[in-house]
């Protein structure tokens, strides 16, 4: 079944072309992974997938629906699509758990203790249970991450959107945040990663399409796109990268 | 005999003195409850109700700035240009004086709270668009992925954070509003210094009941002092102080 669906998607900012035409497809429970050349274009199909960015033509369908339509509930269909981005963004002026539970009570109306259990379930889930009542200007790069996903989490997504989950943090503080990932993929949670760690990419991923200039240029199962990719630009990217 | 009679001056002039000063402190105690009275009643609500107004107005014009429709822009840009290129005094003065020749009376008292509000917005927009532009781009990302509306960015995440940045400025704004009041004697509103002047009309001492006004604007703004930091630790509670 498929999970979300994009057809002939373009964007522009300005005379600026970024995306010239996206098409693709994930799958309920898969995980697909983007990588490309930086300016590519990977960002901006994960920011137009939940609305963020409003695309400038094409479609795009969301468990069934189309939501680039007029009169889309854009509010509506974001909660659904967890986003974890580059930068973390966790609300500094709020303690943990209120980073984790502010959207369920403000966005989802969830009663206060459910929205605080829930908060302390996830938070288990990416081992920071003692950090609760700190602020995140308190935590690692990693931590701060690991809590960017459960805040994502508690909304209850349907798909799960990373923009280069760790491309912001020390090189020892990857693994943790790498490790949350992989367990929500091993638990069936439909996964979009835009990533530059390859292995990682490699490992986690049942797709990866290879995106440049603004369309995906080449598309197939990591093992046959990093061992023999058939299109030039991907062999010369991967040629740089691996 | 000279020796005699100096002494006897001397010992004149020192009962003299005293006397004086005797005067100059029963003058003491006697104008201070007034001018607290005027504190009190006059100068604090006028500062109070300007400040609240202020905030407000400054805080539509900085969101109509911020709203990128150009009509409202240009209009919230006029209004900053005119108020803040315009002394206070004269913007008063067409206030309470000019607008009744278009049959707008207004009494002293609302006549200062409307120019100080007026004032105070211009500056203290400039001050909460500057606060808001500050936060950075992610958190407002990271607040519309979650599926918060406009509304519940500005409640929840942007206006939080840009008040700890705005604090210390709309503050200071609010001392400087404080002293701006003493200006609104002159819509015959019987503030600190408006009783202050009244007072010198009848006694004379205008270094004594001077240096008094000035002694009960120095308490008030000492206790504002305080009041503001008080609200900066509250603000920034969250704020990790690193001890690299
Ligand atoms: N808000 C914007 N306004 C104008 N141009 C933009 C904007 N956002 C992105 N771009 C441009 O769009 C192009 C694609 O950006 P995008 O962030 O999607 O690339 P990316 O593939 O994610 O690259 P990276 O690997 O560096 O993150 C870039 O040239 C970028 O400068
Ligand atoms: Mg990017």
């Amino acid at each position: 079944m498929k999970m979300i669906e994009i057809r002939n998607l373009c964007k522009e900012y300005g005379k600026l072309q970024v995306l010239k035409g996206v098409n693709l497809s994930i799958n309920k429970g898969e995980v697909v992974s983007i990588i490309g050349p930086s300016g590519s274009g990977k960002s901006t199909t994960l920011r137009c997938m939940n609305l963020i960015e409003e695309p400038t033509s094409g479609e795009i369908i969301f468990n069934g629906a189309s939501i680039t339509e007029r009169g889309t509930n854009k509010e509506q269909v974001r909660q659904k699509m967890g986003m974890v981005f580059q930068q973390f963004n966790l609300f500094p002026h709020l303690s943990i758990i209120d980073n984790i539970t502010l959207a369920q009570r403000i966005v989802k109306k969830v009663n206060k203790d459910q929205a605080n259990e829930k908060a302390m379930f996830l938070l288990d889930r990416v081992h920071l249970v003692d950090k609760a009542n700190v602020y995140p200007g308190n935590l690692s790069g990693g931590q701060q991450q690991r809590i960017a996903i459960a805040r994502a989490l508690a909304m209850d997504p349907d798909i799960m959107l990373f923009d280069e989950p760790t491309s912001a943090l020390d090189p020892e503080m990857v693994g943790e945040v790498l490790e949350v990932i992989k367990d929500l993929a091993k638990e069936g949670m439909t996964i979009a990663l835009v990533s530059h760690e390859m292995g990682f990419v490699r490992e986690i991923s049942d797709r990866v399409l290879f995106m440049d200039e603004g369309i995906i240029m080449e598309e197939n199962t990591p093992k046959e796109i990093f061992n023999c990719p058939q299109n030039p630009r991907t062999k010369d990217f991967l040629s740089k990268v691996l | 005999m000279t020796i005699q009679l100096t002494g006897y001056c001397t010992i004149l002039s020192y009962a003299a003195v005293g006397e004086r000063t005797l005067k100059l402190w029963n003058y003491f105690w006697k104008y201070l409850p007034t001018l607290f009275t005027a504190a009190i009643r006059y100068t604090i609500p006028l500062a109070l109700l300007s400040f609240a107004l202020g905030l407000l107005i400054g805080f539509i014009v900085a969101l109509m700035r911020l709203s990128q429709i150009p009509i409202l822009v240009k209009i919230a840009e006029l209004y900053s240009w005119i108020i803040r290129g315009t002394p206070l005094i004269v913007q008063l003065f067409i206030i309470f004086y000019g607008l009744p020749s278009f049959g707008i009376l207004l009494d002293g008292f609302t006549s200062g709270v409307i120019g100080l509000s007026i004032a105070q917005g211009a500056y203290n927009s400039e001050t909460i668009r500057g606060a808001i532009l500050s936060i950075p781009k992610g958190q407002w990302e990271a607040a519309k992925a979650l599926g918060m509306s406009k509304m519940q960015m500005y409640l929840y995440i942007i206006i939080p954070q840009a008040a700890t940045v705005a604090v210390p400025s709309l503050s200071n704004s609010f001392i400087g509003l404080t002293k701006d009041t003493s200006i609104c004697g002159i819509l015959t509103i019987k503030e600190i210094f408006h009783r202050g002047q009244q007072i010198v009309a009848t006694i004379y001492e205008p270094m004594l009941i001077y240096l008094m006004c000035a002694l009960v604007y120095l308490i008030i703004n000492t206790f504002l002092t305080f009041l503001q930091k008080g609200i900066e630790k509250r603000f920034s509670k969250h704020i990790v102080v690193s001890n690299k």
